[in-house]
């Protein structure tokens, strides 16, 4: 792999039927997921703001696929979606979002720290682009103990222009970290256009600088991300550095909470609603003769788990007060 | 009973952590074939290897996220951050991600980080080389601080802090580097978080640390010879504050004399007032005394900077003014 010479994504072959069956329904859950969470916050049951990933769920679903057991998964206060893909339990990842006892962090973090170590989320980092340093010694400790296993990393197009990205990114590439850089570019830094902020296009280039591979992929079609992602996956287990991916993708929603974006131009908005990852993958699927009815099933299930997950978390308990104390110290 | 500087206390530290816990690992700007900016870990990379002890970029973020990362993973990481001042470079790593993460989290992990770095005036390094910046992070619950004031206490604080479960940030003053000391083997080993009386006394309690502490010794000497007994305490860690051992000599002397060389707005001396104020006022028989450092960045000429520290002259002073109250 080397950098992309042209400004396009690179085109990746097809999934197994069964295997995108899985990601279709892994982003079907995670658009339901964020929807509810909409109407949640709409209604004063979500404190502080939310920041959805509608839209970006081919990405964090492509990407965490490749991932096994050991392998550790850091993103941003924009990771409903790269937890819950990450296998965190959609009524605890509610729960935290509610601020409850039963949340994922015991109502401590919120929607912007969801972190379940026990299936491999060690973190959502809400400091734009802390987190990558992090991911080069989650990724140290596999080089270090010998292990074969990865660290998979989220960031925004907004993190590099961050220094602890280019710090990130150097010392993982002297070290030959097996560490999984995944930018999600959807165009925008918070509420300001990339081409304002940055003056290249093709953010995969600043792979050139660390002398390792950077890989431009549709991040809107799941199955591309899928084996870019596998390839990076391969590079870093055989002890040959990390892999830059960008992954193109659009926010359907504003930056948080209510924000409508209306500084995206309407055309812009327009030409990615109709490449919405899910109806890609869909259209993908009818091709391959799935009959719609089966897929529209798959929507009403996973709105079904979805309710089913967010009443049970709404049920649960505040968290005792007193716990506010713990967990300073060990 | 071997005599040791403080840099052999802390090499010696180093060293005995790497030989029993494969997990402890050292990581830092020039620590590695060059030995580090003030020859503390001189050696180690030959004894324990480049695996172990890693020479990094001058990527101060990285040095501190990497810690964080494999902390996570179950490594012990020494990380070194050469001058005390840099944390100002990756601040966001240290006061938002190493003290935050078990917290917010709800426990899911510990972050057992140890952060090196040499703090303190004295050595004519300019402003940017030479605070004690470790009242920074009075204010960012989830942090140890250590401030170890002699060998011992620098030996016994580096190994307590490598072992705790929790981030430590570990400041070497670069004044004390070649200040000699004991290790007695009977010694009750320096805890984190747990103040030492340093010099038992009876007449006025002042409270010091590091460089300030051994300058604190030398004037209460001085004051023993005019017949005034001074008990001297170093708290050892400013986070967490040992405020019990101060108000516990304070109901024996009445008066309280503290000696830093940050200036006072902000600082640990400024805490340890308040909070003595607040549980111990009726101790007190004369108002608390401080000695600080000047309100202003630290100069770099000989003479400015000489003015600038608290002179072993200026806390016999200022404890005479005190007994006289």
């Amino acid at each position: 792999m080397t950098s992309t010479e042209d400004h396009g994504a690179v085109e990746r072959g097809a999934v197994p039927t069964d295997q995108l069956l899985g990601f279709i329904r892994a982003m079907i859950e995670i658009r339901a997921f964020e929807e509810e969470t909409q109407r949640l916050f709409m209604a004063n049951l979500v404190r502080g703001s939310t920041h959805l990933c509608s839209g970006q769920e081919a990405v964090v679903v492509g990407a965490c696929a490749v991932l096994r057991d050991g392998d550790s998964m850091l993103c941003t206060y924009r990771g409903h979606g790269a937890v819950l893909a990450k296998g965190a339990p959609l009524d605890r990842t509610f729960a935290e979002i509610l601020g409850k006892a039963q949340g994922l962090c015991g109502g401590k973090g919120g929607s912007m720290h969801l972190t379940d170590i026990s299936c491999g989320a060690y973190g959502s980092i809400a400091t734009v682009g802390a987190h990558l340093p992090i991911a080069v010694g989650l990724g140290f400790a596999s080089r270090y103990t010998g292990s074969q296993d990865v660290c998979l990393c989220f960031f925004g197009d907004g993190a590099t222009n961050i220094g602890a990205f280019h710090e990130a990114l150097n010392l993982a590439a002297i070290w030959k970290l097996p560490v999984l850089f995944v930018c999600e570019n959807n165009l925008y830094g918070e509420y300001t256009a990339l081409h304002l902020t940055t003056p290249i296009d093709r953010l995969a280039d600043r792979a050139i600088s660390f002398g390792i591979p950077g890989v431009a992929v549709d991040g809107n079609d799941v199955s591309a991300v899928f084996h870019t992602l596998s390839e990076a996956a391969d590079r870093a287990r055989a002890g040959d550095g990390p892999t830059l991916v960008e992954a193109l993708t659009y926010r359907h929603k504003g930056h948080s909470r209510a924000d409508p974006g209306r500084y995206r131009p309407k055309e812009e908005v327009a030409e990615w609603l109709a490449r919405d990852p899910i109806d890609l993958a869909r259209s993908a699927l009818l091709e391959r003769g799935i009959d719609p009815a089966s897929l529209d099933e798959l929507h009403r299930d996973a709105e079904d788990r979805v309710r089913t997950a967010s009443e049970r978390a709404q049920a649960w308990d505040e968290p005792d007060v007193q716990s506010r104390l713990q967990d300073v110290w060990a | 009973m071997t005599e040791v500087t403080f840099r052999e206390a802390i090499h010696q530290a180093l060293s005995e952590a790497l030989e029993d816990d494969g997990r402890v690992f050292l990581l830092g700007e020039d620590i590695a074939a060059a030995g580090g900016a003030f020859k503390v870990t001189d050696g180690l990379m030959d004894e324990f290897g480049g695996d172990r002890i890693r020479d990094t970029p001058i990527s101060e973020q990285a040095i501190v996220g990497t810690a964080i990362g494999a902390a996570l993973k179950g490594l012990r990481p020494v990380a070194e951050l050469m001058f005390a001042d840099f944390t100002g470079v990756c601040f966001d790593q240290i006061a938002n991600q190493l003290a935050k993460y078990r917290y917010m989290t709800g426990g899911q992990a510990q972050v057992p980080v140890t952060i090196r770095m040499a703090n303190g005036a004295g050595g004519g390094f300019g402003a940017q080389h030479s605070q004690t910046v470790e009242n920074w992070f009075l204010n960012v619950p989830g942090l140890k601080l250590a401030v170890p004031g002699s060998p011992a206490d620098a030996y016994d604080l580096m190994l307590a802090s490598i072992r705790a479960e929790d981030p430590v940030l570990f400041f070497e003053h670069k004044s004390m580097m070649n200040l000699k000391g004991t290790l007695d083997p009977d010694r009750q080993p320096a805890e984190l978080g747990r103040a030492a009386v340093v010099r038992p006394g009876t007449d006025v309690t002042v409270v010091a640390t590091q460089l300030m502490r051994v300058r604190a010794d030398e004037a209460a000497a001085q004051l023993a010879n005019e017949g005034i007994s001074v008990e001297l305490i170093d708290p050892r860690t400013l986070a967490p504050l040992d405020v019990a051992t101060v108000s516990t000599s304070l109901e024996r002397t009445g008066r309280l004399l503290i000696v830093q060389e940050s200036p006072f707005g902000g600082s640990w001396g400024a805490t340890m007032i308040a909070a003595l104020m607040l549980d111990a006022f009726e101790l007190l028989d004369a108002p608390p005394a401080i000695v600080c450092g000047d309100d202003t960045p630290v100069p770099y000429a000989g003479v400015l900077e000489e003015a600038w520290l608290p002179t072993t002259e200026r806390i016999a002073a200022a404890l005479r003014a005190l007994m006289r109250r």
